[in-house]
């Protein structure tokens, strides 16, 4: 368990300090590749918990799709190289607190649903089909539920881009 | 890679090998893709000679070519976003070493045995539009940029398809990892016949076409190459590189060709395997360990196959515009492969 609790520091203080830098940095490009940095390195932080099918899907759905498009669209828009001014609004210190409390929600939340429960340290890998018999079986609802949101998201994009 | 000779090697050894395995699994097909295929078969087909100076029937034109860029100045655009600009070429370059680690080679010839092989292999080839977008954009130029754009709407809009396609063969195979997927295709049958085992090229021949698409879209090669475009765009997002930056695209680029073979030849010709029932050898373990030594060769026939129909095409055809492109994607090859994903799961129950 040393080697992972060694991997799970050096990868959660990349992450810390990829974090700071998307709020700090003064270029909205250079924001959206250190929140890559993150994201790979929740991937990262996946695979330590033996979970590959999500790291797998982070890195498919964040990196591949969502950081693409992003960067896409602020290159379409604001492409400039440099540094941006006004990037911060006047709302800017009010996300400390905010960021505080929704720490301390998540926290509480994990602490009270997982306790000291411990990670199977013997080879027993969730596999992905138990992921799919999960999702297709007990969580189904909730699933399609989901697919329903997403389409009334694409067809409300769908409506603000066309003119006619 | 863990018995290969049958002596035990310890871990670091282990690693060793694999790293230096998977340096020859990119830059061989590379190597070998840019002289056999882009010097000697685009000159035959244009009614010429190509390379014949340095070496016999110029064999060593790759050296030379890579010793020319070597010695080339590194130029670095004043307004260009230094940091970002080096760093891209590297991030191309990264995503296809990454996607080399599941291709299996053997029976025991493997990087690593991933569960969700394929899956794992499609998520990381995405990363290298990353990379292409960094150059666009850290270039400080207009054609980079919108060439960076227009790679990154292609990629987006065939990455789908190329999902798609792969769905096919996972739920035929019942499996997402790569050695299960040869051993289903090798050990299979088609109505009871036996003789080539059951290559999905021909029960999933609709995914094998839109797969191969869509991997020419994802390498920008004609007549998907829009986003390089020479004409227009002066190599897009490749613009400003010179040099060993620009080697390290050009080796990206067709070693992605050689690693997107090799995953298609994979999925659908079989990979390193022959039928099994040529041999009498009905599982994983009962195949002969002299397969480790051949099957890296046959993956290696395979992907020289597919390259060669990857680059005739690229040699013999033209450009398509920006809509024919994005129609073409979304209009034809998505719909196709959906209802080829139906298709298949519906024949998956029924027999």
């Amino acid at each position: 368990m040393v080697a992972q609790n060694i991997g799970f520091t050096i990868i959660a203080a990349a992450m810390v300090v990829g974090a700071l830098r998307v709020v700090t940095t003064t270029n909205v490009v250079h924001a959206a590749l250190w929140l890559v940095v993150v994201l790979s390195g929740a991937a990262a932080q996946y695979i330590l918990l033996a979970a590959e099918f999500i790291a797998v899907t982070q890195v498919l759905v964040y990196i591949g799709a969502v950081m693409v498009l992003f960067l896409f669209g602020t290159m379409l828009t604001r492409s400039r190289i440099g540094t941006d001014s006004g990037l911060n609004n006047s709302y800017a210190k009010l996300g400390i607190p905010v960021a505080m409390v929704l720490f301390a929600a998540m926290s509480l939340a994990l602490a009270d649903s997982f306790g000291t429960e411990e990670l199977p340290t013997d080879s027993s890998l969730i596999n992905t089909q138990q992921i799919s018999d999960q999702i297709f079986g007990p969580y189904l609802l909730p699933f399609w539920a989901l697919s329903f949101v997403l389409l009334a998201a694409v067809i409300g994009a769908i409506v603000l881009a066309r003119k006619d | 890679m863990m018995s290969v000779l049958a002596i035990e090697v310890p871990y670091w050894g282990q690693s060793l090998l694999r790293v230096l395995g998977g340096l020859v699994a990119v830059l061989l097909p590379a190597g070998t893709i840019v002289y056999v295929f882009l010097f000697k078969m685009m000159s035959f087909m244009q009614s010429r000679l190509g390379p014949m100076e340095a070496g016999p029937y110029g064999s060593m034109q790759l050296f030379a070519e890579v010793g020319k860029w070597l010695q080339k100045e590194d130029i670095q655009p004043d307004n260009a976003d230094k940091r970002i600009f080096r760093m891209a070429p590297i991030v191309v370059l990264m995503s296809t070493f990454l996607l080399v680690a599941v291709v299996p080679f053997g029976p025991d010839a493997w990087f690593t045995n991933f569960e969700t092989g394929v899956f794992y292999a499609l998520a990381v080839s995405s990363i290298s539009v990353l990379g292409i977008l960094m150059a666009g954009w850290s270039s400080a130029n207009k054609y980079s940029l919108l060439g960076g754009l227009r790679a990154a709407g292609q990629l987006i809009a065939y990455e789908l398809p190329m999902v798609l396609a792969v769905v096919g063969v996972v739920i035929q195979a019942g499996t997402m990892n790569l050695q299960q997927i040869v051993l289903a295709q090798n050990a299979g049958s088609i109505f009871g016949s036996d003789i080539v085992g059951n290559p999905y090229v021909l029960t999933q021949f609709v995914g094998f076409v839109v797969f191969m698409i869509a991997v020419q879209a994802e390498l920008t090669q004609a007549p998907f190459d829009m986003p390089i475009a020479e004409s227009e765009l002066v190599s897009g997002y490749m613009t400003e590189y010179s040099g060993f930056r620009f080697l390290i695209f050009f080796i990206g680029e067709f070693a992605t060709a050689g690693v997107f073979a090799m995953i298609a030849s994979t999925l659908f010709l079989g990979g390193w395997g022959i039928p099994f029932s040529w041999f009498g050898w009905t599982d994983m373990d009962s195949v002969a360990n002299w397969m480790n030594v051949a099957g890296p060769l046959i993956v290696f026939t395979k992907m020289m196959v597919l390259v060669f129909l990857i680059m005739w095409i690229r040699f013999s055809s033209p450009r398509f515009r920006e809509d024919q492109l994005q129609r073409f994607a979304w209009k034809v090859l998505i719909p196709v492969s959906l209802a080829n994903i139906m298709v298949t799961a519906v024949l998956k129950v029924a027999f």
